[in-house]
């Protein structure tokens, strides 16, 4: 029996499909999935295929509706993808950025092997739970008035390094040095600065972690020894959280608001989750300085909680911070839009690039790749599960060609929550992942089960597929030792 | 008993649908599967209250509202309501008030965490009695 996508999509190549315009009538771009074939099954089965299309809608789209090899059924955008608007005359759209604004991942390294952390991972893991709060309704050990929650708007990551959580140079090797311009605490409500007081320096649950890894293949010598991984057996940390209750109610108000300014401009859209306004009006402009404290509300957090983070390790190897390295290597979001540069028909354009779980890939040469990556290009973190491997890869030329400098941003899940947790116990994930050398705390037990390996893609195929598309190279792989969640 | 509510499976998300032999209970049902996607409701007591005013363009934009006003008290002040009095619903508006108690962790277990109620999937409807469908961002 042939394939049910057969005869809707294109190949263009073994990475590369095409949904045409003629898919959906509205469309007034062609849609274009990065996948391998083996995959499309299941991302026809997800409605996938749909939610590229009605993107395509959206007013001054350019080039293509894009989907990441992590593609999967979200709610209005599909989750995993990329969608570049002009700024002269297309539009922007909260929901092309989803509900946790600058959910993203940062990744340090430590000057320690396997065998040293394996020794105390129990004792590690413990200490990292006490001094992250995290879980649902966990609340941050941070005190801010709303007062200073709009500094905190405003200045991102530079607010924590003031306050003597982490380092400058951290924010060198931070996306947008850890705060967006533009940010206007006017332009977010009272109840967003509400939900986002008590939960600043909180991991928060869902798929949020933070994991101890130890890197176990490298493919690119020279480009991990840039990023100051030096060989196979370093260990990693990665931290993936973003921007809280504070972000979540930013995108509700304004989806909310852009319903409106939907009608108000006349605006045709096939799902009401797809409002939007014209990246110029004054509603377009409002959420864009809303949207910018909630990045900054987000790095912020992520900043806090690498610097408890290297408390923890201090502590419990009785080490001193210089002796354990702990530095960062990098910090990337993918849930955000950014207006950035790109040649659309011969002449540079300014766009409003969405990427809804999609990461940034600028490559080497690139000014806003930091200076010590400047040879190299943007390092881009691929987190997996937490029983598989995540990813360090870079950013490429052809990614600025094709993807809006876009790559792919983790594994992507292809089993509901409630049919993961029908299907395996909390308990035994915590069996089989001890079976693999893996420990893990986390809050509840049902929300280990909704976020188990059998619940994701494997991210090496996701990985494979924009590697081999040229969106983004492979550098290194790391596999979890230990992890905590929500 | 008429079933009050079911959960919807969904890929990265959760969705509900509601029931009621009325709009307002439809509404309350609503809101009580929200609640039970967080916790355990047998497992609160109704010991506060809280009113609740809403108004909106549409009444799918009302669900969506009322639904989201319900998650930011859960985020903001930590209050689980178990039950919900609608007292008033048309198109435009809503009154109600909603009975729970504070979080309190050595008697409720949080199971997830609710991020917003969405537009995806949005029904309001009256095949045969009243029926409500929301996706919500998990």
């Amino acid at each position: 029996m042939p394939a049910l996508w057969q005869g809707i999509l294109k190949k263009i190549d073994d990475y590369r499909w095409q949904i045409p315009k003629s898919y959906k009538e509205g469309m007034t771009v062609p849609g274009l999935i990065f996948a391998s074939e083996s995959m499309l099954d299941h991302i026809w089965q997800d409605q996938v295929f749909q939610q590229v299309a009605n993107v395509a809608f959206l007013p001054g789209i350019v080039g293509h509706s894009l989907a990441m090899p992590d593609i999967h059924w979200g709610y209005g955008f599909p989750i995993g993808g990329v969608a570049a608007t002009r700024v002269k005359d297309g539009v922007i759209s909260p929901g092309g950025v989803g509900f946790d604004i600058n959910c993203g991942v940062r990744l340090l390294r430590a000057n320690l092997t396997e065998e040293e952390v394996r020794a105390k991972i129990e004792q590690l893991i413990a200490e990292l739970y006490v001094n992250i709060p995290s879980g649902l309704g966990s609340e941050g050990k941070i005190r801010v008035s709303e007062k200073e929650l709009n500094e905190v708007l405003i200045k991102g990551s530079w607010w924590a390094v003031e306050k003597g959580f982490g380092e400058a140079e951290d924010i060198v090797v931070t996306e947008e040095s850890g705060c967006l311009k533009g940010a206007n605490p006017d332009k977010v409500s009272s109840k967003a600065k509400k939900r986002g007081v008590p939960q600043l320096g909180t991991l928060g649950s869902g798929n949020h972690f933070l994991e101890v890894e130890v890197v176990d293949e490298i493919y690119d010598q020279d480009a991990a020894r840039a990023m100051g991984i030096s060989d196979v057996g370093q260990v990693l940390i990665l931290i993936h959280t973003g921007s809280r209750g504070f972000g979540h109610e930013v995108c509700s108000d304004y989806v909310r608001l852009l319903g409106e300014a939907v009608k108000k401009y006349g605006i045709n859209l096939p799902d009401r989750q797809l409002a939007c306004a014209p990246v110029n009006s004054p509603e377009g402009q409002d959420y864009l300085q809303a949207m910018a404290c909630a990045a900054n509300y987000a790095w912020t957090n992520r900043q806090c909680i690498t610097h408890w983070t290297r408390e923890s390790l201090v502590k419990v190897f009785g080490k001193s911070r210089e002796e354990l390295g702990l530095e960062q290597i990098y910090d990337v979001c993918h849930n955000i839009a950014k207006i950035e540069e790109y040649p659309i028909d011969g002449k540079k354009q300014k766009l409003c690039v969405h990427r809804k779980g999609a990461t940034r890939a600028f490559p080497a040469g690139h000014p806003d790749v930091p200076d010590v990556y400047q040879d190299i290009g943007q390092p881009v973190l691929i987190p997996g599960d937490m029983g598989r491997c995540s990813y360090v890869a870079l950013g490429t030329e052809m990614a600025m060609k094709e993807s809006f400098g876009s790559t792919c941003h983790g594994a992507g899940r292809v089993q509901s929550r409630a049919a993961a947790k029908r299907s395996l116990r909390g308990s035994d994930v915590v069996k089989a992942l001890a079976a693999k050398g893996i420990t893990v705390k986390a809050e509840s037990m049902g929300s280990l089960a909704e976020e188990a390996s059998e619940a994701y893609k494997d991210v090496t195929e996701v990985v494979e597929v924009t590697h081999k598309a040229g969106l983004s190279r492979k550098v290194a792989r790391a596999i979890p030792i230990g992890v905590i969640k929500g | 008993m008429e079933k009050e509510f079911e959960i919807i499976d969904h890929t990265a998300d959760v969705g509900i649908r509601a029931y009621g032999a009325s709009m307002n209970q439809a509404f309350a049902n609503a809101a009580k599967a929200l609640f039970s996607l967080i916790t355990e409701l047998d497992d609160v007591d109704e010991v506060l209250h809280r009113d609740i005013e809403l108004v909106a363009p549409d009444q799918e934009s009302l669900l969506v509202e009322w639904l989201n006003e319900l998650i930011y008290i859960f985020d903001a002040e930590n209050i689980i309501f178990k039950r919900f009095d609608i007292t008033q619903l048309n198109s435009t508006r809503l009154k109600a008030r909603g009975y729970g108690e504070k979080v309190d962790s050595s008697k409720h277990k949080l199971k997830i965490g609710v991020k917003a109620a969405t537009y995806h999937m949005l029904k309001v409807d009256k095949p045969s009695g009243y029926q409500v469908q929301v996706l919500f961002d998990i």
